[in-house]
């Protein structure tokens, strides 16, 4: 009878009977590639999610990503009353705020994913189990993928968090010794080099599937690695970065979506813009966060003349995000420059409350519908790919990089317009001369562009805009008219829940 | 020469009375009677003898009886009466019965005649109010609820806080049933005896890793040797009532408000005057009709009872249907040495279930619009759409009525439980006995929910096609569970009186088993073929099992001088093979001071005597807490077809999806929680017991506690982990007593108190850093995230956690103005500080039986004081929010809008301690009037007719509907109503 003390599950699995084939292999990197997208294994409603502590669907990786990048800025404002989410723009989180600690904890839930894996994906591993021939070059492709996939996560903890903990694939998973921190200079060579390391092993630009890494990928995180470098590392990059953005743009597989909607909507996977998305399916990729929290929050919660959700190809609005004046102000022209479309009536551009919903105008982006108009496959999950990296991207980067001496000028001339053509429709008025093309033209142009695709508060920061009183927004640092905040604030505080059963762990400045 | 008797004590209800002393005038001989009152003495000496018969609290008796050599001589029953109405004094412990003077423990055992009265469905009902140290909370008003037992305080954070219940024997698994909100509402309170409430160490180790919460002994009914044969018919017809509503605003009310504070929203406002309360709530009816008969065939003691319960809810739709059958066999064979007790009890349940999302939407639904639109979309009832005639309008108010009507809600649920034990005195060494029990308890239950394709509430489960707009999807599934939990007992038990002396041993083994399986079943539109959500990969299916050993030795030198010591290894499936076994130890001593000689004639004192205790008991239910019976193997889990991830192939415009491994979290570290209890008490009996009771003191703390914490990231696969960290203490005070004011030939009055106080606070979390203000927990409605409670070191573990409110010079809260605490100059979640809890430090119960010859007058009142209840009900709706805030639809608030004058508040108004209430009270449980026909039908049979009121005042300051909810949060909890029941109870 003693022996039926060892009782074990009869359908889960443990890691031998997972690792046992490619198969196994196959399905613990589409884990590790859905950490991004779902909040946990058993759907958007199951009890709980991969992260505790934290509502499921708030815990989502886009989701609070978006958050920490746009509801911080001049690119986004909302309704909601849940504990922590007016801190984001008001600028007065805590160490101890429930949305810090989520965003935090599914980033480095992430890189445990990856390190899991990759402890397994080892060749000595891979040999001893048999996998050989295309199984075998199938799986360290997907290695080298998943290391991207942790550059990527490591790349967002350096950029919000500055000195996380830091563990690879050689420290233990289930072990009680806590992770050492690390420093924003060395992780951000760590980045560098993995980035670099990995590149011989994954697939040429365009060659992998749809929603897998490939070099293009690589390169486009370094590329924003480097545009950021003087934050993180006091160094500018601005050469690599250029050399970086170019390689991508010179592989030559990818070429701006001609209609700039249709780069969210539910056939965006078919777009030849995006370099990495995130991959959603209203049945079979489900989440209260990612584009169907975009489609939903950016709806009135009820229907009325100005509201259709229908046309959002959903079942109703979640009433949440608006912007600020500021971006609306951004487009001299909102009706010739295609990517400047706002629902307007019934609400004010002026934002009085953050906690009104009509208080703000609110950009039509991310829908539930595809280029021809037809409904996703579900009215609450939405099928739209959210575009981590897309080229416009990483022609502004190549521009950015070239202004600020790292690269060709007139070539920079050259892709910003082409940016601009797609925006204007390939009418001539969107173009810009060279005497027009700044640094702050930039900014404005990656606001204009890329507002809302999680990008923001890293550019703010980047030309000294976030904290400082040189820019403004309603209710930045909490007041109406807005307010200059502590330079501190750049960085988000570790959770004070990990500094307490941590002890490597030092708090960032300010907090 | 010498032959045995044996026979059988009853109490003057006839029932069979457990733990009497019968010893033969003159000698050492005796012994005592077992459960059901029945003893047997060996090696007496022929010729005619003295029985002498004594049991505290009852009169002694004389019994001349004549031994014959080498027979046995069958003692008539011997009727003692008690020289006091008070507490039998039988005590029902783990493996065994004790006599009250060997109890060491702190025990409290209820029988029959003490239980509450009036419509129980629900087995734990029987006692609420009782039992000092027990808080019984029902989850409202839905026949069947979820109840929560609480004994002296929680032991534990995240595992379990729920006691062991062992029921004839077979400790029953009472964690969730499928289909079912309360697994033992399957039990049928009517076959029930008597509840023991084991509540300190030295009385629960013997059930070493489950009792750190106390332990229920639940006897059941049973026929005795030589009983005639006894129908029992009862019948219980009831009413139940709605006797308050939560305060929201009328029709008027509300018009005249909009005018006020939105004016241009009248246009919004309908015509008519609904009271929506009104609209979903009835009257219900009630009858439980109960038959059992009992006694003896020939020489088989039996008992088979059945009992029909059908119970509406107050809530339309709802409904419970219980049917329950038991049989008992108890025969003794071999001339006396093999005792069998074989015990089945099966019932099945029926549930209508009602959405009890239906009394949220009635106070915040309109009440200017009408149930029925007249139209006929959506079933014809009124709904908000997102224009007219067309789709519904999401993040409203559903219709309440709709919700009710729209939905069914329905599911069977089989129990069985039964076992059979063998006592058997070994031939050649009587004093020696083996006994064997074999148990189980199955469970099948099925269900199935079905939303109308007609309802709004699940109008768009389907993809939009604009030729339907009032019939779409709806939804229809089924579940199922079977649970499987087996038992096997084997103990020696060793009884020997040596001339003062009595030595009780007892050893033993226990193994049990639990399997629960489900099958993975899909969810469909109400069509019930097109298949809206997939099924799971895989079935459900998980085990655990529980073994152990254990022993106790009770040794009595004089009557005066008792000790016990107990002893219990228990390895649980639950833990590593390295953490798995744990040593369960208690010891304790009892001093009967009234069997001294100083006091042993004295007349004032009837019982005195000192207890002290000192035990160690363990923890192992952490499957809420960590999410599955194998915490500490590294898992992973197949993901649920929602949960897939997808490739994009252009080349073939197809998508590969995997299906990922979710690697789970797990501590390979995991051990036992262990709580040591210390305890110490006094029974007392004054004037011939007219007034006795007991004093406990008790101290708990648990270390090692089974918490889910964060642990540091990067070190597992999750960011919080069901882990062995810090410790919590309770401890408290339990005052029970119990009175007989008035006793004489026509009036007889009986009076029981009972209080407790008990002070929880968590002694360490693990590691711990300025800023980390602790683990919040408790969500609330309404702000997605929003945790009104917390764990904090220094703090009870029900603590709130929130901010101070700013009120104004008229005394009214100043709109989203806080104190801001930490005088940081600004408003953020590190200005909320802990104020109060949702725990009871005190609670009070108090019953009063007076009778005037055959007519009897009972009452039970109970009072919790200094809990604290968060109003989620005003913190949701008591605002202008729901008027002011959506541009075509305005929701109902309750009247604290118009006393607060609260518009748009921000978002730490779901946090303000304005919301927090005392919820203290005094509720009268029931009161009943009796009459006892006395004999009917030409003496055959015995007839009592009773009338009784549940629920008939309660008296509290907490301005919700009712302040006894157990988890703090009050949030649209489905009433208790008011219940009046007449009752008829007839032995033939």
């Amino acid at each position: 009878c003693n022996d039926d003390l060892d009782r074990v599950p009869t359908y889960d699995l443990n890691t031998e009977s997972v690792y046992k084939d490619a198969e196994g292999y196959q399905r613990v990197a589409a884990k590790v590639y859905s950490g991004f997208a779902v909040t946990g294994g058993q759907g958007p409603d199951a009890a709980t999610g991969d992260i505790l502590g934290i509502d499921q669907g708030t815990s989502d990786y886009v989701r609070s990503l978006w958050s920490a990048q746009e509801l911080t800025t001049d690119e986004a404002v909302i309704q909601w009353g849940d504990p922590g989410v007016q801190d984001w723009h008001n600028m007065n989180w805590t160490s101890s705020g429930v949305l810090i600690r989520g965003l935090y904890s599914r980033i480095l839930y992430e890189v445990t994913l990856c390190n899991g894996f990759l402890a397994q994906a080892t060749d000595a591993n891979l040999s001893s189990r048999g996998i050989t021939g295309a199984d075998l070059t199938n799986i360290q492709r997907l290695r080298a993928e998943v290391r991207f996939l942790r550059a990527l996560a490591y790349y967002h903890a350096l950029d919000l968090f500055g000195n996380p903990p830091f563990a690879t694939e050689n420290d233990e998973i289930g072990g009680t010794t806590p992770p050492r921190q690390t420093t924003r200079t060395e992780l951000f060579t760590y980045i560098e080099s993995e980035l670099k390391a990995i590149d011989a092993d994954l697939a040429a630009p365009g060659q992998n599937l749809y929603g897998r890494a490939d070099k293009a990928a690589a390169w486009t995180l370094l590329a924003k690695l480097y545009l950021n470098a003087k934050v993180y590392t006091g160094t500018e990059r601005n050469a690599d970065c250029a050399t970086y953005a170019k390689r991508v743009i010179d592989s030559g597989v990818y070429s701006l979506t001609p209609q700039y909607k249709n780069l969210f909507r539910t056939d965006n996977n078919t777009s030849k813009e995006i370099i990495f998305p995130i991959v959603y399916d209203g049945k079979r990729t489900q989440t209260y966060g990612g584009t169907t929290f975009l489609t939903h929050a950016a709806v009135s919660g009820t229907a009325n003349s100005f509201w259709n959700p229908a046309r959002y190809g959903i079942d109703g609005g979640w009433g949440g995000i608006r912007t600020t004046p500021r971006l609306y102000q951004q487009f001299p022209d909102t009706a010739a420059d295609a990517r400047a479309k706002f629902v307007t009536g019934g609400q004010s551009l002026e934002v009085t409350s953050q906690t009104t919903f009509t208080d703000g105008y609110v950009p039509i982006k991310f829908k539930n519908i595809s280029s021809t108009g037809a409904p996703g496959s579900d009215l609450v999950f939405v099928d739209t790919d959210f575009p981590m990296f897309r080229l416009a991207d990483v022609y502004l980067m190549y521009a950015e990089a070239a202004l600020r001496g790292g690269g060709d000028q007139a070539l920079a001339l050259t892709y910003v317009n082409r940016v601009r053509a797609r925006a204007f429709n390939n009418a001539p008025a969107g173009n810009i001369t060279s005497g027009q093309l700044t640094l702050d033209f930039i900014l404005n142009e990656r606001s204009r562009e890329l507002y809302w695709e999680a990008t923001r508060r890293t550019d703010l920061i980047r030309y000294e805009r976030f904290t400082t009183g040189d820019y403004l927004w309603a209710w930045k640092g909490g007041v109406a008219g807005g307010r200059a905040v502590s330079d501190d604030r750049r960085l988000f505080p570790l959770p004070a829940a990990d500094l307490s059963v941590n002890p490597n762990l030092t708090q960032n400045p300010g907090y | 020469q010498t032959g045995s008797i044996s026979g059988r004590v009853l109490d003057e209800q006839k029932q069979g009375l457990p733990g009497v002393t019968v010893v033969i005038e003159g000698t050492s001989l005796g012994n005592s009677t077992n459960a059901d009152g029945t003893y047997s003495i060996q090696n007496v000496p022929t010729g005619p003898q003295i029985l002498i018969i004594s049991f505290v609290g009852y009169n002694t008796q004389r019994q001349p009886v004549t031994v014959n050599n080498g027979q046995n001589t069958a003692v008539p029953n011997v009727v003692i009466g008690e020289n006091t109405t008070l507490l039998n004094e039988a005590v029902v412990v783990g493996y065994g019965t004790q006599r009250k003077e060997d109890v060491t423990g702190a025990v409290t055992q209820i029988d029959e005649k003490q239980f509450v009265k009036g419509q129980v469905t629900n087995p734990e009902q029987l006692i609420q109010g009782k039992v000092a140290g027990v808080q019984i909370t029902t989850g409202g008003g839905a026949p069947g609820s979820a109840t929560t037992i609480r004994i002296r305080g929680g032991s534990s954070l995240n595992a379990s806080n729920d006691p062991l219940i062992v029921i004839d024997g077979v400790p029953v698994d009472n964690s969730g049933v499928s289909g079912a909100a309360n697994a033992l509402s399957l039990i049928n309170p009517n076959d029930i005896e008597t509840y023991t409430v084991l509540k300190d160490a030295s009385a629960t180790a013997i059930y070493g890793s489950r009792a750190s919460n106390g332990v229920i002994l639940i006897t059941t009914k049973r026929g005795v040797q030589g009983e005639k044969i006894t129908v029992n018919v009862s019948s219980l017809a009831s009413v139940s009532k709605r006797y308050n509503s939560v305060d929201v605003l009328s029709a008027n009310q509300l018009r005249n408000t909009v005018a006020s504070v939105a004016p241009t929203k009248s246009n919004l406002l309908g015509s008519s005057n609904t009271n929506w309360q009104d609209e979903i709530f009835r009257t219900a009816f009630t009858s439980d009709n109960n038959v059992s008969v009992a006694g003896a065939a020939g020489k088989l003691p039996f008992r088979v009872s059945y009992g029909n319960l059908e119970q509406q809810g107050i809530l339309r739709t709802n409904r419970l249907i219980r049917n329950t059958g038991s049989i008992s066999l108890t025969p003794v064979l071999f001339d006396n040495t093999l005792k069998v007790n074989l015990n089945l009890k099966g019932s099945i349940i029926d549930n209508n279930f009602a959405d009890a999302g239906a009394v949220g939407a009635a106070l915040a639904f309109d009440p200017t619009q009408p149930v029925r639109s007249g139209a006929e979309g959506y079933g014809g009832y009124f709904e908000y759409l997102q224009s007219a005639g067309g789709v519904p309008q999401q993040n409203v108010p559903r219709n309440p009525v709709a919700l009710l009507e729209l939905r069914r809600d329905r599911s069977t649920v089989k129990r069985s439980i039964g076992n059979i034990q063998l006592d058997y005195a070994l031939p050649f060494f009587r004093d020696l006995h083996a006994n064997v029990n074999l148990g189980y308890d199955i469970t099948r239950s099925n269900g199935s929910n079905l939303v109308d394709a007609t309802a709004a509430a699940a109008y768009f489960n389907r993809p939009l096609d604009p030729a339907i707009t009032d019939r779409q999807g709806g939804s229809f599934n089924r579940y199922a569970q079977n649970r499987d939990n087996k038992l096997l007992e084997a103990y020696l038990n060793y009884t020997k009186q040596l001339g003062e002396t009595r030595l009780d041993l007892l050893a033993g083994y226990s193994y049990q088993d639990f399997v629960t399986t489900s099958p993975n079943l899909p969810t469909y539109l109400a069509d019930g073929t097109t298949i809206f959500r997939a099924a799971a990969v895989n079935p459900f299916r998980t085990q655990y099992t529980i073994l152990s050993y254990y022993g106790r030795a009770n040794l009595s030198i004089n009557d005066r001088y008792v000790l016990t010591g107990t002893l219990r290894n228990d390895a649980s499936s639950r833990f590593p093979s390295y953490n798995r076994n744990a040593l369960f130890p208690a010891v304790s001593a009892a001093w009967n001071i009234k069997n001294e000689s100083i006091l042993k004639d004295n007349n004032t004192f009837s019982d005195l005597k000192l207890r002290a205790g000192y035990g160690i008991t363990g923890q192992q239910d952490i499957v809420g807490a960590a999410g599955s019976d194998y915490p500490y193997i590294q898992r992973y889990v197949v993901n649920s077809l929602q949960a897939q991830y997808g490739f994009y192939n252009p080349a073939t415009s197809q998508y590969e999806y995997y299906i990922p491994y979710s690697p789970q979290g797990f501590n390979r570290n995991l051990k036992w929680e262990q709580t040591t209890t210390y305890n110490a008490g006094i029974d007392y009996g004054f004037l011939d017991g007219r007034l006795s009771g007991s004093v406990d003191v008790y101290y708990r703390k648990t270390k090692d506690l089974l918490a889910v914490i964060p642990i540091p990231i990067l070190t597992n696969y999750t960011n919080q982990l069901v882990s062995n960290v810090g410790s919590l203490e309770n401890k408290g005070v339990e005052l029970n007593l119990n009175a007989t004011p008035v006793q004489g030939e026509h009036w007889n009055w009986t009076l029981n108190a009972n209080g407790t106080y008990n002070v929880n606070k968590i002694l360490s979390l693990g590691p711990q850093v300025e800023g980390f203000a602790g683990i919040e927990n408790n969500g609330v409605a309404g702000g997605t995230g929003t945790n009104i409670g917390i764990y904090r070191v220094g703090e009870p573990s029900s603590s709130f956690y929130v901010y101070k409110q700013v009120y104004g010079t008229d005394g009214k809260p100043l709109q989203d103005v806080y104190a801001d605490l930490n005088g940081d100059g600004i408003i953020n979640s590190n200005d909320r500080y802990v104020y109060k809890q949702a725990a009871p430090p005190v609670i009070l119960g108090f019953s009063s039986n007076v009778s005037y010859d055959r007519v009897n007058l009972a009452f039970t009142l109970r009072s919790q004081l200094g809990s604290y209840l968060y109003n989620n009900v005003n913190s949701q709706n008591g605002t202008y929010n729901g008027l002011t805030s959506q541009p075509t639809v305005i929701t109902n608030a309750t009247q604290d809008a118009l006393y607060t004058g609260f518009t748009n508040l921000k978002q730490e108004r779901y946090s303000s301690d304005y919301y927090i209430q005392n919820a203290s009270f005094l509720r009268m449980e029931n009161i009943t009037l009796g009459y006892d026909a006395g004999k009917i039908m030409g003496n055959r049979g015995n007839l009592r007719l009773t009338a009784a009121v549940q629920n008939v005042f309660l008296i509290t300051k907490y301005s919700g509907l009712d302040p006894e909810i157990f988890n703090g949060v009050d949030n649209n909890v489905y009433p208790r109503p008011r219940t009046y029941t007449i009752g008829l109870n007839l032995s033939l």
